[in-house]
């Protein structure tokens, strides 16, 4: 078990792109960190180096208290999942587990009871001695979990490992990987482009664009503080509404009629776009905004309504007790629930 | 899963027949004619034959020198194969981790391929000529007085270089393949749990690579055993003499050259079975090993 210091780590390619941006952040031992972004975003390249099998171009890794930026994959003390699992076809589930533990010397009866350890917890005794040819999707998630377990690494490392999954059991061995690794306490950093397993298993996400870090917080920090335009539209489902508009002596209006309030004191005037996550608004014939329904979107549990808020596509959360027609209705919208933005850089202000 | 079934007999013979009736030409009614006449001592001009029974056998197995080709064959097959898998193997994964220029790399690697073998028999005299070839000085630098069709190793020895040299671009293309076949995260992972670039290649690339390896291994036995034969008839000019020669043109010189049709026929039976009990036996024994994804 270790922290992780990065310091201004970037990778540029020998052809002159630059993948990830000069990169710095630390993670806190026994920390789950999510780095988060579209397909392209420099994450996997980002986790890559963190293994090892990718070059580190600029700045320091730190894993522990040892910089690694020149160590060897298998000399960093690392355990990585990947994607598609990357089992090894020839070898049995047993065989799959222990090589890790027979290439560092560990003796043939430590690995057998290790083996077996690891088998245990992640239910696969019974299939020990099979292929990975003869083994589901599921199961063979959990061989790459058991290759990873087995070794007792200072850190893990995830890249995307549910996205060949189905939904439902995405879902579960999402709880599963969290659970386990709550239990085992080690450091972990996962790759995801999917924001709800980022909003479900991070204790702090990272939210990566074109190759730089938008964000880094919290879950709920980057939910309800989004730093930027694009962390606002990229997590949550659906995304937080983006308007533009124009705020002036703590006003915002919207195609110059329809008034808000801002959400505090605001120096700042000028044009600005407002985010307001489409939950934050509740219909109330008392509402001040004007909100015409188009499309409802019936989830069972709650409803979404599509429509047009001032001119502007807008999207409304509501409970599976209110009404659900298509028409004209009336929104409330709390100020603090407003967030802006500048409207070129895409940053909060 | 759902079979689909023809409802006549005769769609699917149809079918089949034009395959079928290429093997029965080519292969089956050969092939039973020199069953046929490996029983009969055939006159040399043509005039008649004698039914001998299995004495052309017979014969054959009291020859010491058709014993000593035979042995030579072995040698000469297990050489042959074994240097040009093996150098294939070295090059395929030394070609496989070449980043900048690799295509023009492969393709110069895969060059020899398009030569016929009796170009690479040609080349080869020039290589191996008594007076001026190069391969020659090279060995009478080593202190060998290497003398082409005069000696019996010196000939060997350029038999068994020219036939691997032809024959390992074709393994190079199949081991390269196979190599780009092995999923780049199998690699990745095993270069986590493996520091050893080594074990990893032993552990993980060969045995994934075993499938290639095995088919490339009846490819490159059935080669030596028959297609080494333009080579083996252009170095020695087509006159052996003392030189060594493989069982398939020990066939071709008494059939054709010594008119002996009775005894070559024999001689092409017994290397049918010869055949056909390697490829039964490579199936049967090592097959069973080898992991298909």
């Amino acid at each position: 078990m270790a922290q992780v210091t990065l310091n201004g780590v970037g990778k540029t390619y020998p052809n002159g792109f630059e993948a990830v941006k000069p990169s710095s952040f630390d993670i806190a031992d026994g920390e789950f960190v999510v780095l988060v972004g579209p397909s392209g975003c420099g994450k996997s390249t980002l986790l890559r180096m963190v293994a090892g099998l990718e070059d580190i171009t600029a700045g320091s890794l730190n894993i522990g208290d040892r910089e690694v930026n020149d160590v060897d994959p298998a000399d960093r003390d690392v355990a990585m999942v990947f994607q598609n699992y990357a089992l090894y076809p020839h070898m049995t589930v047993r065989k799959n587990i222990g090589y890790g533990l027979k290439n560092r010397g560990t003796s043939a009866a430590e690995i057998e009871a290790k083996v077996q350890d690891a088998a245990k917890m992640l239910d696969l005794s019974a299939l020990l001695d099979r292929k990975p040819s003869q083994l589901s999707g599921g199961q063979r998630q959990r061989v790459a979990m058991g290759r990873a377990v087995v070794r007792d690494p200072a850190l893990f490392l995830f890249d995307e490992p549910l996205s060949n999954l189905d939904a439902k059991l995405r879902n579960q061995m999402r709880i599963e990987i969290k659970a386990l690794q709550r239990r085992l306490g080690v450091t972990s950093i996962y790759v995801t482009h999917d924001q709800v397993e980022a909003m479900t298993m991070a204790d702090r996400i990272i939210v990566l664009n074109g190759g730089e870090i938008e964000q880094i917080g919290t879950p709920a920090e980057i939910y309800h503080n989004p730093a930027s335009k694009f962390v606002a539209s990229f997590m949550g489902a659906p995304p937080m509404n983006l308007i533009d508009a124009q705020l002036e002596n703590g006003e915002i209006r919207m195609n110059g009629s329809t008034v808000l309030t801002a959400p505090s004191d605001q120096a700042y005037a000028g044009p600005v776009t407002m985010g307001i996550r489409p939950e934050d608004v509740v219909i109330d014939e008392a509402g001040s905004t004007p909100f015409t329904i188009e499309i409802v979107e019936e989830l069972g549990a709650h409803r979404l309504l599509h429509g047009r808020l001032a001119g502007h596509a807008f999207t409304v959360h509501v409970g599976k007790e209110s009404l659900a027609n298509a028409g004209e209705v009336r929104l409330q919208i709390k100020p603090d629930a407003i967030r802006l933005f500048q409207p070129e850089t895409g940053k909060a202000i | 899963m759902k079979r689909a079934g023809f409802t006549s007999v005769w769609l699917p013979v149809a079918l089949l027949l034009p395959q079928l009736s290429i093997i029965a030409i080519f292969f089956y009614w050969p092939a039973g004619w020199a069953v046929q006449s490996s029983f009969y001592l055939q006159d040399p001009f043509g005039f008649g034959s004698t039914f001998v029974g299995f004495e052309n056998y017979t014969d054959l197995t009291a020859n010491s020198e058709y014993m000593r080709i035979a042995w030579f064959t072995v040698v000469f097959t297990v050489l042959v194969t074994f240097f040009s898998l093996s150098i294939a193997l070295l090059l395929a994964v030394k070609a496989d981790k070449v980043i900048r220029g690799a295509k023009s790399y492969r393709t110069l690697l895969m060059w020899v391929y398009a030569v016929a073998p009796p170009v690479a028999g040609f080349m080869g005299i020039m290589l191996f000529h008594q007076h001026t070839g190069p391969m020659t000085d090279f060995f009478k630098a080593l202190g060998w007085d290497y003398k082409i069709l005069v000696d019996y190793n010196s000939t060997a020895t350029a038999f068994i270089i020219v036939s691997v040299w032809k024959q390992i671009p074709v393994n190079f293309i199949f081991f390269l393949s196979g190599l780009q076949s092995i999923p780049r995260a199998v690699r990745e992972a095993a270069m986590i749990d493996n520091r050893s670039g080594v074990r990893r290649f032993w552990d993980i690339t060969f045995p994934l690579l075993a499938p290639t390896g095995f088919f490339l291994l009846i490819i490159n036995i059935t080669y030596a055993l028959f297609d080494t034969f333009g080579i083996i008839d252009t170095l020695v000019k087509g006159e052996p003499g003392n030189n060594p020669m493989t069982l398939v043109y020990k066939v071709y010189m008494d059939g054709f050259r010594g008119n002996d049709l009775g005894g070559s026929s024999a001689q092409s039976v017994i290397l049918m079975v010869l055949v056909l009990v390697l490829t039964v036996f490579q199936f049967r024994l090592i097959e069973r090993r080898i992991h298909y994804s």
